[in-house]
């Protein structure tokens, strides 16, 4: 999977959770919680997703990784493998 | 035969807009059946059914404002005669919802100061063409100073152009159709704040709580969990505070016609910030009743119809206590306004790290600030102490989690 397609498989799962947020406004570093005013049922609910689409386990400790598009896509990448 | 009213889904509701049906005559339905949905200032309600039997006629279309108490539909056998759909006032009996007791009173409305204003009875509604509705409104023209000239009176297009020319006596201004849920929600909130405010002799006490020992354990859980399995401090918080108002009859229920009701169980209503503004603070059932991972997975599921607009009419109306979370971040701590009937609101600040004694030494802990509001007509200090440190034991015991 490239960096890309996971960046937009991350976007996809961030409107799921949040609805209203428009996918094209998202900047690389909008903080979920902080600028896109995701609380903890909704960060909840997006490492639920991101487990589902892509295997991948955020423990609650790495909560902070996935935080921003900038941060997440490398670590769901190097996660990957 | 059982009359369907349109249910009070909260202390100003004045009426509701029929959405959807989802039923239709002959069909069998039962108690708690899920029969309509209705649109509010508070969003999108299903709303259920407090009669079991057959439906023997429904009796608004989808698109219709019912007032609240209004009949929406005839439903089970019996000898009750069918509703004469006059301009009497509208009958105010809200049904029950499904055991929860003790019943609430017709009209939860009883704690505000303001009488109920009747709507117009379905009978009274003027005839109109559609088409002819959508001009009316768009030129805030009343469809009730018009004389139709459609079949059987109808009003027509052409009625509503013939008003607008003729102006004066048979045209008068209504208010604006609305445009703006949000604004409307903010409307519903600021109404019933209000009247909480004017009626409920609000008290607070806090107390500051630690929780390091308690967000460890939670931590070391949700390690070993999926992510589908696990926790939020949030469902901790929500159950200590169920089973404290368990222990707390005197908070925990409805204050209505000057008389507080204790309720036998808990329906911890949960204060839910909905994304791009609005409140909305439906119950969980039994709350007392939940365990940890119950607790959690009830909050998962309200949250999540609270955001697409599914609550049920009884989650709007059946809580007796209500928790209200600033969450993750943000102030220490809050004194929230009590959502009537009920007479306490039980507000949490977000969590700090604060220098603490403990074992006689000061360390950097994780604490929280726990403010209850209480209806002072029905509580002291005394009592309202007792629930705070019942809320104590129970977030911090070593077995919740």
């Amino acid at each position: 999977m490239t960096q890309d397609e996971i960046r937009a498989a991350f976007l996809d799962e961030l409107v799921n959770v949040a609805p209203d947020i428009d996918p094209m406004t998202v900047a690389v570093d909008d903080h979920l919680q902080d600028d896109l005013e995701l609380d903890s049922m909704d960060i909840l609910n997006l490492v639920t997703a991101l487990h589902t689409r892509f295997g991948v386990d955020v423990a609650e400790a790495e909560y902070g990784q996935i935080a921003t598009l900038a941060s997440a896509v490398p670590f769901i990448a190097e996660r990957l493998g | 035969m059982g009359i369907f009213a349109m249910p009070s889904l909260g202390a100003d509701m004045e009426d509701g807009t029929l959405v959807e049906w989802m039923i239709a005559q002959g069909d069998l339905v039962s108690r708690g059946d899920v029969v309509a949905v209705v649109e509010t200032q508070k969003g999108a309600i299903e709303i259920e059914c407090f009669e079991a039997g057959e439906v023997s006629e429904l009796l608004a279309s989808v698109g219709q404002v019912v007032p609240v108490g209004a009949p929406l539909a005839l439903i089970g056998a019996g000898d009750a005669p069918k509703p004469e759909l006059v301009a009497a006032p509208v009958p105010r009996a809200a049904p029950k919802p499904p055991d929860v007791s003790p019943p609430p009173a017709p009209d939860v409305r009883v704690v505000g100061a303001v009488s109920p204003i009747p709507g117009p009875s379905l009978a009274e509604e003027t005839r109109a063409t559609p088409a002819a509705r959508a001009r009316a409104s768009e030129l805030t023209i009343d469809l009730d100073g018009i004389k139709g000239t459609g079949p059987d009176g109808v009003i027509v297009l052409g009625d509503i152009d013939r008003a607008r020319e003729t102006e004066g006596a048979a045209a008068r201004p209504t208010p604006s159709p609305p445009t703006d849920p949000k604004a409307e929600m903010r409307k519903a909130i600021a109404a019933a704040i209000a009247r909480s405010k004017r009626t409920i002799p609000h008290f607070y006490l806090s107390q500051t709580i630690d929780i390091q020992s308690a967000m460890n354990r939670l931590a070391d859980l949700n390690a070993k969990r999926a992510p589908t399995d696990r926790l939020l401090f949030g469902a901790m918080v929500l159950r200590a505070a169920a089973l404290a108002a368990r222990a707390c009859p005197t908070l925990n229920g409805h204050y209505e016609g000057d008389i507080f009701r204790p309720a036998p169980e808990v329906h911890a209503g949960l204060a839910i910030a909905l994304r791009g503004g609005g409140l909305v603070a439906p119950a969980v059932m039994r709350a007392d009743a939940l365990g940890l991972d119950e607790t959690m997975a009830a909050m998962r599921d309200l949250v999540s119809r609270a955001r697409a607009g599914r609550l049920r009419g009884s989650e709007m109306t059946a809580g007796t206590i209500t928790v209200s979370s600033l969450g993750d971040s943000g102030a220490e701590a809050m004194g929230g306004v009590i959502f009537p009937p009920q007479v306490a609101l039980v507000g949490v600040g977000a969590p700090q790290v604060r220098p603490w004694v403990v074992d006689g030494q000061v360390e950097p802990r994780h604490v929280i600030t726990v403010t209850l509001a209480a209806d002072h007509r029905v509580n002291d200090g005394r009592q309202a102490s007792r629930f705070l440190a019942a809320f104590e034991t129970h977030l911090t015991s070593p077995e919740c989690p």
